[in-house]
């Protein structure tokens, strides 16, 4: 397909801005030397470009979309349309308190809801994703150790099944990464924990349940364990949807979180943002928290900021477009509706795995909650397939394949994540496909390695694109 | 590929030359093997310190990262730049590819021979 | 489902989930409502805000016009409800147009390699300031003249890196190119000088200046941008910057209090390794076809896990995106054009207010589209204006006031303001 630049015409546009009306005063600087070369094209070829590349991506619109560890869920349209009313858009963030009060409004209701599921006592919504969150979380436990005078705890526990950001953010936070093992029923090996506690550990890092979607059963002694030890508890809440209204991260032990709006509350990813990544906490820590926040009504409004506050993550009051859409889908939802998500989340991740057990080997044979992940090294060693080939098979299902290789302590992982919005049909359609992939890989296993076939485009090239990288549209070729 | 028996091995899988008063270090052919197609490697500076089982570079495949630990001490007297353009060197000719030339070294004697270190590999791969 | 799969009811399916640890009861939240219901709760928060159609506030977050084409290209479901393009092969679409971004971005601000998004601007500088850091040099070095907001995120990052942020001072609105010799040349430790073009203040000065001070310091040039502004402005580029740094949401972003919005990330093919965030290069599929894949990614969190850079992960793709189409539809002369209407009216503006009695701060210097005013009661001037439904500028101290034109204010407009100043002061 052609490039934006390659349907540029010189001389074409568009006429979007009126002629200046009053005198035309540039400022006595050195100026550039020639125009950016930003693309020349009428409306209409401008609008043909994005609906040809509309048609050659993907999102959960499309179709079934069992990323494991993402939470692809449906977006309500209902969500959007609020959001994109002028009374949230329009609004500049640096607008006197007493002209903010429905963003106020927004901001504390939301609060309240996530505080009431999470078990918190308090919320900043200044991170712009989850892994800004962590980093807010972990800066916060950092603060307040050294608000303690207590130096000496510069070390953050977190096991080797975890995400990539909870060590990148530990490690961005200055602490050191201890990482500890999980045991073969994919839970953390409590003996390892304890010969890692110590003076020295600041904290835990968790998400349980974990990215083998199993709930750590153990987890009130994990984190008493970690509350003698001096250390604080933090949670990960990247997998909060299958326990949202069953388990509240506050009534197990864990004195600071982090959600994501994007995944658990429903925002579309936007082909990878922008997201939301609120930090919450109990009492204790309230004080270090991040940003400003409008307060009080009328001639009483006014912004403030905690006492003993880690900064800013972001310039302002964080992604509020973001939070919009959650605070409209937790209304929805309500207090009754919210386990179910839970509930159907769970549900539709064990239909799929007990229906393909008996052909595609399960990392851990137990009941996940609401992802699962399978280990297809039995496949790789025997029929020279790969999670990569079944990954890529299922593209010529119309499926969007699971999340691969992820984690890392699976050999051949293939983590899916149905989500609760998907119907039985939608289902048993995947099913169905895994199945029929599973029969190509015994009887004709090259035509599973040689997929993904209807696609626009075949397998790239990777190698070559890292090895010389191309990161921009060359010009002068 | 058989691992030329005039180098000496250590078992986070890198290879030492001896030439004089100098010693050249890869990484061996089941590494690279192991790793895949690389794409990139972080090299280290003339006149930076190896210490033995500590890392001093990284090198890079589409999906994964390792970093290359020093088989033994000495200090970088020079670093092989041509691995920056042309990492596949050392999917090509790993025993050729050299990523650090040190002196002033120590704990070559520590290291495995070639046979050693086959059988090492052979019992790695069985676990 | 449930009983077809085995499990007797939720408790069983949830069984493995410890009794102990279960929520008591249920949560204490409203009953869930209908969609009409919450559209209408929703309106009425709206309501409470205030749109205000007459702003003259900027100070990091600008009002400008959005093109229709940018919403109803970035409402395209197949890209809003896309994840990360992970799969190549179905995701050509949304890796196509991040390319075209990056591409965008370098041609804008005259660098060699673009990420494909940050969370905005200010958590951009933050990282930009990272970049440069290495075990010999890791102290920052910040013109006093950068955004407050932008400098509090750099020293929050800092913080947490236990990197030094050092400030360096300025002299009548503009960095003291005096004072920062003098600093950069004494440390040896020194990472980087982060600058802001134009300035948190609105002043354009001394860039070429400052980067050879920096160089010759062996630091590096890290430069905030307004993108706006490099439609005429000398380009980083040809500055000399290393990393540039900004906050993209005037190209296309509403205000929306604050975000979404856009952290633009920019830098030399020297830096490109230590580049935080995704990229997406250029490559052939196996017949040979031109395609597009995530590339470079062994410096990312998912994979060098501790060892990463950057624990950045979700960017904003889709206000990138945003950014993307705004710069098509306006092209090379309408980028052009609205930094000349932004700044030509704010020229206009601060002669009118000098006018009715608001001293410029800051006379002679060259500014974009904002300058600063003393004031002896900016809070008085303000609420006035906010009872005639003006916002007005913004109060950065006791006695100044930041004001900002973009091509959405008027002569008309402006008129007015200057009309009501002239009357609050007699």
């Amino acid at each position: 397909m052609k490039l934006i630049f390659e349907r540029s015409v010189p001389g074409r546009g568009q006429k979007i801005f009126p002629s200046c009306d009053v005198e035309v005063k540039l400022p006595d600087v050195p100026m550039r030397a020639s125009a950016p070369r930003l693309p020349e094209i009428s409306e209409n070829e401008l609008d043909r470009h994005y609906t040809a590349l509309a048609k050659e991506a993907r999102g959960v619109n499309d179709g079934f979309y069992p990323l494991g560890s993402c939470t692809m869920k449906y977006n309500p349209y209902v969500n959007e349309a609020i959001a994109n009313q002028k009374g949230f858009t329009d609004i500049h963030p640096l607008q006197p308190a007493d002209t903010v009060e429905g963003c106020t409004e927004v901001i504390d209701t939301l609060e309240k809801y996530l505080c009431e599921i999470t078990g918190m006592d308090h919320m900043t919504f200044q991170p712009a994703a989850g892994a800004q969150g962590e980093f807010t979380g972990l800066l916060t436990i950092k603060a307040y150790f050294r608000d303690k005078g207590d130096l000496n705890r510069n070390e953050i526990i977190i096991p080797d099944s975890a995400h990539g950001t909870n060590p990148a953010s530990a490690a961005m936070a200055g602490f050191k990464v201890v990482e500890i093992k999980s045991n073969e029923k994919g839970m953390i090996d409590l003996d390892d924990l304890k010969s890692k506690l110590s003076d020295k550990t600041a904290g835990l890092m968790l998400t349980n349940p974990n990215t083998v979607g199993i709930f750590d059963e153990n987890i009130t002694e994990i984190t008493r364990l970690v509350h003698e030890a001096g250390g604080l508890c933090y949670y990960d809440g990247a997998n909060l949807n299958a326990v949202i209204g069953i388990v509240r991260p506050g009534d197990i032990g864990f004195d600071i979180i982090h959600l994501n709006l994007h995944k658990t509350f429903s925002t579309p990813h936007g082909g990878g943002g922008p997201g939301s990544g609120p930090c919450g906490c109990k009492d204790f820590l309230r004080d270090f928290l991040p940003g400003e926040r409008a307060v009080g009504t009328g001639a009483d409004a006014h912004y403030e900021h905690a006492l003993k506050s880690i900064g800013s993550l972001t310039a302002f009051h964080g992604n509020f477009l973001i939070m919009v859409r959650a605070l409209s889908y937790l209304q929805i939802n309500g207090g009754d509706g919210i386990p179910e998500l839970a509930h159907n989340a769970v549900l539709n991740a064990n239909y799929i795995m007990e229906k393909l057990k008996d052909i595609y080997p399960m990392a851990y044979d137990r009941i996940c909650m609401h992802e699962f992940v399978m280990g297809l090294e039995k496949f790789h060693k025997e029929d020279n397939v790969s999670a990569l080939d079944v990954a890529k098979a299922l593209l010529d299902f119309g499926i969007h394949p699971p999340t691969m290789y992820f984690p890392l302590i699976v050999d051949e992982a293939l983590m899916v994540e149905p989500t609760e919005t998907e119907t039985r049909e939608t289902l048993d359609n995947a099913i169905a496909a895994f199945r029929q992939i599973y029969e190509e890989i015994v009887k004709a296993p090259a035509a599973v390695t040689a997929s993904p076939q209807t696609t626009p485009i075949k397998r790239l090239d990777e190698v070559l694109a890292a090895r010389h990288p191309v990161l921009r549209y060359n010009f002068e070729q | 590929m058989i691992d030329p028996k005039e180098l000496k091995y250590s078992k986070s899988h890198e290879w030492v030359r001896v030439e004089g008063d100098e010693a050249y270090i890869g990484i061996t052919d089941h590494a690279q093997e192991s790793l895949g197609d690389l794409v990139f490697i972080n090299l280290p500076e003339v006149d930076d310190e190896l210490t033995v089982d500590e890392p001093f570079g990284d090198i890079e495949s589409v999906k994964a990262v390792s970093d290359i630990i020093a088989p033994i001490s000495g200090v970088v007297v020079e670093v092989n730049e041509d691995l920056i353009d042309e990492p596949e060197k050392i999917n090509e000719e790993p025993y050729e590819a050299w990523i650090v030339k040190v002196a002033n070294f120590d704990g070559v004697d520590d290291l495995l021979d070639a046979s050693e270190y086959d059988t090492f590999v052979e019992e790695e791969e069985d676990e | 489902m449930l009983h077809d799969i085995g499990y007797r009811d939720w408790d069983d399916l949830f069984r493995d989930i410890p009794a102990e640890t279960r929520l008591k009861g249920r949560l204490d939240l409203p009953a869930g409502k209908s969609e009409a219901e919450v559209a209408r709760i929703m309106e009425r928060t709206a309501d409470k805000n205030r749109v205000f159609h007459t702003v003259f506030r900027g100070g990091g977050a600008y009002r400008h016009y959005v093109p229709a084409a940018v919403n109803a290209v970035a409402g395209k479901e197949e890209f809003s409800t896309a994840y990360t393009p992970y799969q190549a092969e179905i995701s050509q679409g949304i890796l196509q147009s991040i390319f075209e971004y990056q591409t965008m971005i370098c041609e804008l601000t005259g660098m060699d390699v673009s990420n494909a998004s940050l969370y905005d601007g200010a958590s951009a500088a933050a990282e930009a300031c990272a970049m440069t850091a290495d075990r010999k040099r890791s102290v920052i070095y910040v013109s006093e003249t950068v955004n407050p907001r932008i400098l509090e995120v750099v020293k929050t990052y800092s913080f947490g890196r236990d990197m030094d942020v050092k400030i360096v001072p300025s002299a009548d609105g503009a960095t003291d190119t005096a004072a920062l010799q003098e600093m950069l040349g004494q440390d040896p430790a020194a990472a980087c000088f982060l600058m802001q073009y134009p300035n948190y203040f609105g002043i354009i000065k001394n860039a070429d200046e400052i980067s050879s001070i920096v160089h010759a310091a062996k630091a590096q040039l890290v430069m905030s941008v307004n993108p706006i502004a490099l439609g005429i402005l000398k380009t980083p580029g040809e500055i000399g910057a290393d990393v540039v740094c900004g906050e993209g949401q005037p190209l296309g972003l509403g205000l929306a209090y604050g975000g979404p919005y856009l952290g633009i990330l920019a830098a030399t093919k020297k830096n490109m390794r230590k580049m935080v965030g995704r990229y997406v290069g250029e490559t052939v599929d196996s017949q040979g076809k031109r395609g597009f894949v995530l590339t470079l990614q062994a410096r990312e969190q998912h994979i060098r896990r501790e060892k990463a850079s950057s624990n950045v992960c979700s960017n904003e793709a889709l206000c990138a995106l945003k950014a993307s189409v705004y710069m098509a539809a306006v092209g090379p002369a309408g980028i052009r054009k609205v930094a000349e209407l932004c700044t030509s009216k704010a020229h206009y503006l601060a002669d009118g207010l000098a006018d009715a009695g608001l001293k410029p701060a800051h006379s002679g210097q060259p500014f974009f589209h904002e300058f600063v005013t003393e004031c002896k009661d900016p809070s008085a001037l303000l609420s006035t204006l906010q009872d005639k439904g003006i916002l007005g500028g913004l109060p950065i101290s006791d006695h100044e006031i930041l004001w900002c034109t973009t091509e959405l204010n008027t002569k008309e407009e402006m008129n007015e303001l200057i009309e009501t100043v002239k009357e609050v002061l007699a």
